[in-house]
């Protein structure tokens, strides 16, 4: 048997070892399976292949995928095309940050323990809140983990969701919640097509223990974050915002300082390759008060016997490795090298960077919305603010619409249709547009939709 | 083993989990032994019920955690949270120091003053218990 | 080693900042600025409180030095038990990065993904091969989730049934995302005893099992390095019963190609692409923790399923049996990518090629060390052996303190205090990556801190010596967690 280019060991010291060990040959080693168990003949796997004809294969893989060009794609709904500076994928390209284990001996692990420190404290600062976890697996998931972090500190078997969330977060944490015993309603939406307020008040005259929005909410549009505030904190009930596009605190305001009690969501955008949809990165900030209940890896400051500052894990007793079936949650492996990613992409950025971005992709989305508010036969349903991404109703269902456009090259939105039943909603498309698309796609974006009616 | 009366104090009772209970009247005061405190090793921090919150007789009352482990703390009678050492949150390290002095954990309104709680040991009872278990 | 950039500590990303650095440019505008129609102010934040100002240098020192903190796989070994840390090959990342698979927004149609679609198919169709196993669902983002998401399709196949049992059991000696996820599925959890040979002890299991039972979580080979030979018995005690068999694949570096859970008995499993498939560990993730189960589960995978049509491959969403969606999207696609260019790497007789040499690297190690170090449990090691501090008692060195020490000689320290069932347990496990003279150096090591622990055992107990920071006081740590920076306030 050839040797394998990843086993270093070669026959010669394998035959040395064996004997060592005092086995005859190597099929000795697997004597404690069971003879009836042991596979005959070969498994049925591709390969092997030597590097480069790897490579060949995987490139034509890849080929196989027919992508139009990054500039005419306006596709928002949960993952956001954003431009990542060089400095992200060489640093993280770094084998001590990729091909480490988790930090558990922090004397060793410095360099993973420290990023992380200023990876929660980046998220608190641009959530306005006091603390946020190490990462969690992407948006949806850490939703429910939220909804259920929310409960644990004040069981009440009731949860209240904004109709206007991004719907595959919502089959999520149905999923989640389905055997914990909480109930799941939601209320409506104003047809400026933000969150209703009253309609909240109202869903909360029986006690739940998390009012949840998603800002900017599915549609695109701006949620008035201190009226739910105001609505949840007379009701005494926690309010969650989710956030699926993290650029938006480049330019909103933060809801923790509206009144959010936890701040989550995707923090995808951050400079995590969009990847055919992972991996990625579910951001979790909270109030102080949350602390005990938080899930997730928390990284602390910590001093050694010489007194240099260092950091740690902490508040490990709240995990699963300790706690079991009684853990804040069952997570053991998040996301590490994506929340070192986007806080790379944060330093990059800096103050100046992300505000700009963000005011840029503003910009941009505005200028696209005026110009499909003017093709013909389309028009703007929502008259809610937004940030990036807002909806546009079209003359002929959205997915015609989609269709069409593809095979002029550009992939033009997210048809609602995808998500929601509603024959309303068929003609509306979610249009995304960032800083990668420029004004001639979008120009063109708004003629082709011009031309369907 | 010249600490050994400090170690296990007459006069309190205590239980399997490692509790003791000093009865003054009506009100218990409950918190961990020294061993329990040195099994657990340096205790950060301490989760207690409110006051009023009721308690039963060998049912769970709260936690305490040390670094790498938690422990259920058990209630050795039944009544009502009359007390909780608030500076506990601040100042878990009392457990480990004085763990049957400034670091008791809450105080009972005691459902029966009459009847004594079963499974309660003495002193001597409870240092045979502890000789035993680590053997 | 630099002196410099390995012992000074590295200030904080905030402590670097310069007020009015920039380390980026966004592009000139190419539409108009925002004319009457502009956001209004209550909606917009005039600042980012303490965000760091850093030009680009800044951040490329700052982070290099930071990651020169760290130990990693392409330095040295990491024995970890139950973690299969093997070395993670570089044609992955750049795989990985190809345009055509980095760059697709999930969002694009499916007439645009269909390579994406057809990789997901062939990672699909490999795992069901190597783990004899029906079906895989790829979405679960990493081994925790895909046990919860198994233990859903567990609950979703007796509600079926009518039949709402209550109860999961779990061996002593298992992982402790075990019994979180069988929580966090609604079930009450209940521990099953290991026997002397430190599997699960047959006859307890038999005893108990009832109508009230829904699944065994098992790991095989389990936390301790051995093979649950009585995996056969064990199925058929739970399938007489109306119960099902899921097994936690962590371990399933020691028998790919040798045998496969689908044909113990095993009815659901997930495995760790981050573990057995090379994919790398990131620092704490990004995984990967594909489902694997039988044709009686396949109604309740999570949705959509991956479905050939002729020529196409499309997404099947409409599956009205299906437990729903554990994430978004498909799944950690990136992972897939890593994952299958190393199957295809090895191919079938290098994928037994891989198992046989983690078996043997771990027997080698046991060989050497298990004079020295004590064994609780003489059964055969498959990929990893457990000992444990047993033998040190005299000295006061314990687990912990060997475990610092070996950081001074350059190594990563094996798992640490588990599996629960093995006081001091010293978990090791080298993968099939390593070279003898890695193990060897490994093993020299160890003898060292023996030796050091019985001639001078406080030089072990105040270990490390030599590393870029020292032990910490993880007690204060937990007492007032500072978890953040803070700038001016006090004590930061």
């Amino acid at each position: 048997m050839a040797a394998h280019r990843y086993l270093p060991l070669s026959d010669a010291e394998r035959e040395d070892m064996l004997r060592a060990i005092g086995l005859a040959s190597a099929g000795d080693l697997f004597a404690s399976i069971p003879e009836r168990l042991r596979l005959r003949g070969a498994l049925d796997v591709p390969g092997p292949l030597a590097e480069m004809d790897l490579v060949a294969e995987m490139a034509a893989r890849a080929g196989e995928n027919l992508l139009p060009d990054p500039r005419a794609q306006f596709l928002g709904a949960g993952a956001y095309r954003h431009f990542a500076p060089s400095v992200v994928d060489h640093l993280i390209s770094r084998t001590e940050f990729y091909s480490s284990y988790t930090p558990y001996q922090p004397e060793i692990s410095q360099g993973t323990l420290q990023a992380v420190f200023e990876y929660q404290t980046l998220i608190c600062q641009l959530t306005g809140l006091d603390l946020s976890n190490a990462s969690m697996y992407e948006g949806a998931s850490t939703l429910a983990e939220g909804i259920l972090m929310a409960e644990r500190a004040s069981p009440s078997g009731r949860v209240v969701l904004s109709d206007r969330l991004h719907p595959e977060y919502v089959q999520v944490v149905r999923t989640h919640l389905a055997n914990m015993g909480i109930a799941i309603e939601s209320f409506g939406h104003g047809k400026d097509g933000a969150a209703d307020s009253a309609a909240a008040r109202q869903a909360l005259e029986r006690k739940a223990s998390s009012l949840v929005v998603q800002h900017p909410n599915f549609f695109g549009c701006l949620e008035e974050i201190e009226a739910l505030a105001a609505v949840a904190r007379q009701a005494g009930t926690t309010l969650i915002v989710v956030m699926t596009e993290p650029l938006a605190l480049g330019l909103l305001k933060p809801p923790g300082e509206q009144g959010a009690d936890i701040v989550l969501g995707e923090g995808q955008g951050f400079g995590v390759p969009l990847s055919y949809g992972g991996p990625y990165l579910g951001f979790l900030a909270a109030r102080q008060s949350f602390l005990r209940q938080m899930p997730g890896r928390i990284v602390g400051e910590a001093r050694d016997v010489d007194g240099r500052r260092g950091y740690v894990l902490t508040l490990s007793t709240r995990e699963q490795h300790i706690r079991r079936e009684k853990a804040t949650s069952n997570i053991c492996t998040n996301e590490g090298l994506c929340a070192l990613t986007a806080a790379i992409f944060m330093a990059a950025l800096g103050k100046s960077g992300i505000m700009e971005l963000a005011r840029h992709n503003r910009a941009k989305a505005a200028y696209a919305r005026q110009r499909l508010a003017e093709a013909r036969g389309c028009s703007i349903p929502y008259a809610a603010p937004f940030f990036n991404e807002f909806v546009v109703r079209l003359p002929v269902p959205a997915e015609t619409a989609v269709q069409r456009l593809a095979e002029r090259g550009l992939a033009c939105g997210v048809p609602l249709s995808r998500y929601l039943p509603d024959p309303a909603q068929q003609r509306d498309l979610l249009v995304c547009v960032t800083e990668v698309n420029p004004r001639g796609e979008i120009d063109r974006l708004a003629d082709e939709l011009g031309r369907l009616a | 083993m010249s600490q050994g009366d400090a170690i296990y104090p007459e006069g309190l009772r205590y239980t399997k989990e490692h509790e003791w209970l000093s009865t003054k009247g009506a009100v218990a005061t409950v918190g961990i032994t020294h061993y329990a405190q040195a099994e657990l090793g340096d205790i950060v921090y301490v989760e207690l019920p409110q006051v009023g919150a009721a308690v039963v007789a060998g049912e769970p009352f709260g936690t305490v955690e040390s670094v790498k482990a938690v422990s259920e703390l058990f209630a050795p009678a039944s009544g009502v949270v009359d007390e909780v050492n608030a500076a506990l949150q601040a100042s878990p390290e009392q457990v480990n120091k004085d763990p049957y002095g400034d670091g008791w954990m809450i105080r009972i309104k005691v459902a029966d003053q009459e009847e004594e709680p079963p499974g309660l040991m003495t002193a001597g009872q409870y240092r045979k218990y502890v000789e035993d278990e680590a053997n | 080693m630099d002196a410099r950039s390995l012992r000074a500590p590295e200030s904080l990303l905030f402590e670097v900042s310069r007020r009015g650095r920039r380390g980026f440019d966004v592009p000139p505008l190419d539409v108009p600025q925002e004319s009457g129609q502009a956001l209004d102010a209550r909606y917009t934040r005039q600042d980012i409180d303490g965000f760091p100002e850093l030009s680009e240098v800044d951040v490329v020192r700052h982070y290099t030095r930071l990651s020169r903190l760290n130990y990693a796989i392409d330095l040295g070994l990491y024995p970890l038990g139950s973690c299969t840390m093997k070395y993670n090959p570089k044609v992955n990342e750049r795989v990985a990065r190809l345009p055509g698979f980095a760059d697709a927004h999930p969002q694009l149609a499916e007439s645009m993904v269909q390579g994406c679609l057809r990789l997901m198919h062939s990672l699909e169709r490999a795992l069901c091969a190597i783990c004899g196993m029906d079906r895989f669902t790829l979405q679960p983002a990493a081994g925790a989730q895909g046990e919860q998401t198994g233990i859903l399709m567990v609950r979703a196949y007796h509600q079926e049934r009518g039949d709402a049992r209550r109860v999961v059991l779990i061996p002593d000696s298992a992982h402790g995302t075990n019994p979180a996820s069988a929580h966090l599925a609604g079930y009450r959890v209940e521990q099953v005893a290991s026997n002397e040979r430190g599997c699960v002890d047959l006859g307890a299991l038999r005893r108990r099992v009832g109508p009230d039972v829904a699944v065994l979580m098992l790991t095989n080979p389990n936390t301790l390095g051995v093979f649950e030979g009585e995996i056969e018995e064990v199925a058929r005690a739970l399938h007489d019963k109306g119960a099902l068999l899921y097994m936690d694949g962590a371990n399933l570096n020691a028998f790919v190609g040798q045998a496969r859970p689908g044909d113990m008995g095993v009815d659901v499993h997930h495995l760790n692409l981050h573990k057995t498939f090379s994919t790398p560990h990131g620092g704490g993730g990004p995984g990967s923790g594909p489902v694997g189960v039988k044709r009686s589960l396949e109604p309740f995978l999570p949705v959509p399923t991956v479905e050939r049509e002729g020529e196409r491959l499309r997404f099947q969403h409409d599956r009205p049996k299906s437990v729903g969606k554990i994430r978004s999207f498909h799944g950690n696609f990136g992972m897939f990518v890593r994952a299958y260019a190393f199957i295809l790497a090895h191919g079938p007789e290098g994928l037994k090629r891989m198992s046989e040499t983690a078996v043997l690297n771990a027997n080698y190690l046991r060989k050497r060390l298990e004079g020295t170090y004590h064994l609780p449990y003489d059964s055969p090691s498959l990929h990893e052996v457990v000992f444990s501090d047993k033998n040190l008692e005299e000295t006061g060195v314990r687990t912990l303190d060997v475990a610092k020490r070996l950081m001074d000689y350059g190594f990563h320290p094996p798992t640490i205090y588990f599996p629960l069932i093995v006081r001091g347990a010293l978990m090791i496990e080298p993968t099939e990556t390593e070279s003898r003279q890695e193990l060897d150096a490994f093993v020299e090591a160890m003898l060292a801190i023996d030796a050091e622990a019985r001639r001078d055992p406080e030089l072990v107990q105040k270990a490390p010596h030599t590393t870029p920071i020292r032990r910490l006081d993880e007690t204060a740590a937990a007492r007032t967690p500072v978890l953040r920076w803070r700038g001016d306030a006090a004590g930061s």
